[in-house]
């Protein structure tokens, strides 16, 4: 087993409000290991994004509780004061976003704007790294990188803009990439070049990334283990093969027949009832128990833990195994 | 089905059939202007197509290729630059005032963004009894009933009727739309990007309500989507547009399984597929750059800077929309001949019973019918 590269352990993220306690992450457990994809699926509200925001230190720690730690290369990133957390964001740990039009700066030049994270963490002159990020630019695929990093965002396209945040976030070769949702806001042929950009510099970079999206064709075709996220917790997680072929939860299983997928035959879909609960008051027991077409008793009461199945395949359920197991076979993947 | 084969021809909309939507040449360039104009973008550039009774036609492409103002012109939303639109058997390309109005009853619109296309200052009740109110197609009094119908038809508690959008969750809110669209009893309804704002648990019951309203009303829809696996669950026949012009067109299992355009190819190879065995199988095509500007389109065949098969003669020839050997209209010098994602079309067992015609045969037998 090789040393982990980030490991989360029992992260909770709470926001305070006047309606409430936001339990947006209650009790996440994971870990990465240099090199590997790690895809994180759900849909809106299920903490996904709040949990790696958390690992970069971007939460407001006087707006929200954060309980847990976060171990990368050893040291609790929570516990860190500001000025060492500052020298590791960033250059360790890099961050893209959804929207890259939002994301970078109307008013710098995007090539000065590369540059600035490169002068804010390493020892070099003006000239080089503006130079270095002419090579990024390079690397990223855009063509005319010299006079491109001499332009302002509006002048780039979607597509360019988030190769130009690629080119950013790795210009200091960081060993962890988290990616929240970061094709979301592009055209399918544009997601598929930046997709396979990313599959490439993190092969070159041997990258971590942490892949955090609502669509699970992209999880599938780029990710070597994948986690499902339900309610401000992981619900399922296992290799590409586990969660498409043998998922052991009945929330993936919603999410899998109720998406149209290209290659299958599906007259109908069947989605799942119900909407995601109020990160407020959720459910007891079981947070997925009121729209799960299987609950029974105890799923009201008790909530399920995160149990291995085989490997490091895990899921979340008080269905017996071999139920699951025949659901799967009967009704699941039939499908 | 020989005989198409041997001749392809290029492709003109036939007259007879009674479409219950039909674009002839239809053109729609919005002029640019410095004190005079300059130049224009060519948002839609001669396009044909036909919508038939109870269908329903994807119409799918990268965002700026001019799906939406082709929708809106159909719908009379927007002048069309040239061409010509029937409805119904009737030319409404120049219809205006009392005329256009009541036409509007035929068709109506579910747009996108849920949040916005509802105003959160009205009630939903008020929401959906507006195209009512306006059309008078029933008695005031009779207005409240009906609501409720409709509310119960969509899936909404006709309790809810005094509330406000803000207080229903996005999938509700395109219940609400949908409803509003539906209030009238239209024939054709446009679907512009009608599951792209929801969570992919919502997105399904959208769908399944749109399919169930089609056959219980007997819809018509235009569904237009740049999600391609959700054109092709929804859609009976595909068309892909790209820079203002119809790339291929054709019955769905013949364009996802032997797409001829090698736009077309690069789009299905592009879409993930959320099972990773076929994903694995799946030809990858990465296009280079990104979409040319409509304000000043490439020559010859629009795509033909992208392109990865393109030859000289792509820049200088326009091709036009043919029907090509499997029976799709495409325009393209060098059609592509393999598959792009190689899986059986038909995995359910339940539906291989449902046999499906060749799709040259049925092609054809709709053109000659």
């Amino acid at each position: 087993m090789p040393e982990p590269l980030l490991e989360v352990r029992d992260l909770r993220v709470h926001f305070p409000t006047d309606d409430g306690l936001v339990k947006a992450v209650d009790g996440l457990n994971f870990s990465m290991v240099a090199g590997e994809t790690l895809g994180i699926v759900g849909e809106s509200g299920s903490g996904k994004s709040v949990s790696f925001l958390t690992v970069m230190g971007l939460i407001n720690r006087k707006s929200a509780i954060v309980e847990g730690e976060v171990i990368f290369q050893g040291q609790d990133l929570l516990k860190l004061p500001t000025d060492e957390l500052q020298a590791i964001r960033g250059s360790k740990i890099a961050m893209i976003f959804q929207d890259p039009m939002t994301s970078l700066h109307p008013f710098y030049k995007v090539g000065d704007q590369i540059a600035e994270a490169i002068l804010a963490h390493e020892e070099v002159t003006k000239k080089e790294a503006g130079d270095r990020a002419i090579e990024m630019l390079r690397r990223v695929n855009i063509p005319r990188p010299d006079e491109r990093a001499r332009q302002y965002p509006h002048e780039f396209s979607g597509g360019m803009r988030q190769r130009a945040m690629i080119a950013m976030a790795l210009s200091l070769n960081p060993d962890l990439l988290i990616a929240d949702e970061p094709t979301t806001a592009l055209d399918v042929t544009v997601q598929a070049q930046i997709l396979s950009l990313i599959d490439h510099l993190q092969t070159e970079f041997n990258t971590a990334v942490a892949l955090i999206t609502h669509d699970l064709g992209v999880v599938a075709e780029h990710c070597d283990h994948i986690q499902v996220m339900y309610a401000g917790k992981i619900v399922e997680e296992g290799s590409g093969d586990d969660i498409y072929y043998r998922p052991m939860m009945p929330y993936t299983w919603g999410l899998l027949r109720s998406i149209p997928r290209l290659g299958h035959v599906s007259e109908r879909l069947e989605p799942i009832s119900g909407s995601p609960p109020s990160m407020i008051f959720l459910p007891k027991g079981c947070s997925f128990s009121p729209r799960c077409p299987y609950v029974f008793d105890t799923c009201h009461v008790e909530e399920p833990p995160l149990e291995p199945v085989d490997g490091h395949h895990a899921a979340a359920c008080h269905l017996s195994l071999e139920d699951r197991e025949r659901i799967v076979r009967e009704e699941v993947v039939a499908s | 089905m020989s005989v198409i084969e041997a001749t392809p021809t290029p492709y003109r909309p036939k007259r007879t059939g009674e479409p219950l939507l039909r674009l002839e040449g239809v053109k729609k360039h919005f002029p640019i202007t410095r004190g005079k104009q300059i130049g224009a973008v060519h948002a839609v550039d001669g396009v044909d197509l036909e919508v038939h009774p109870g269908e329903t036609l994807g119409l799918v492409g990268e965002t700026g290729c001019g799906k939406s103002t082709l929708a809106r012109v159909a719908m009379r939303l927007f002048e069309p630059s040239d061409g010509k639109i029937w409805f119904n058997g009737q030319d409404i390309t120049r219809v205006k005032g009392d005329e256009l109005r009541a036409l509007r009853r035929d068709m109506q619109m579910v747009f996108q963004d849920p949040y916005a296309s509802l105003n959160p200052r009205k009630t939903v009740g008020s929401i959906i009894g507006a195209p009512l109110r306006l059309h008078q197609t029933v008695p005031k009094s009779k207005i409240k009933p009906e609501v409720q119908e409709l509310m119960r038809l969509v899936g909404l508690n006709p309790e809810h009727y005094n509330r406000y959008p803000h207080e229903f969750s996005g999938g509700q809110r395109q219940r609400i739309g949908v409803a509003r669209a539906i209030a009238l009893k239209p024939k054709l309804i446009v679907c512009d990007e009608p599951v792209s704002a929801l969570d992919v648990s919502i997105q399904a019951q959208i769908l399944n309500l749109l399919s169930d309203l089609q056959s219980e009303l007997n819809l018509t829809y235009l569904f237009i989507a740049h999600d391609l696996s959700v054109v092709k669950h929804v859609s009976d026949r595909v068309a892909v547009m790209y820079l203002g012009k119809i790339a291929e067109m054709a019955e769905k299992e013949t364009l996802y399984d032997s797409p001829k355009h090698p736009y077309t190819g690069a789009l299905l190879s592009a879409v993930p597929i959320a099972d990773p065995n076929i994903a694995k199988k799946k030809k990858q095509i990465i296009l280079e750059g990104d979409v040319p500007s409509p304000i000043d389109p490439p020559s010859g065949c629009r795509f033909h800077p992208r392109c990865y098969r393109a030859q000289e003669r792509c820049s200088v020839e326009e091709p036009e929309l043919r029907v090509m050997d499997s029976g799709q209209l495409a325009a393209c010098h060098f059609p592509l001949e393999t598959r792009i994602i190689d899986a059986p079309t038909v995995t359910d067992p339940g539906s291989s019973t449902r046999s499906t015609p060749s799709p040259s045969s049925c092609w054809s037998c709709r053109r000659s019918s």
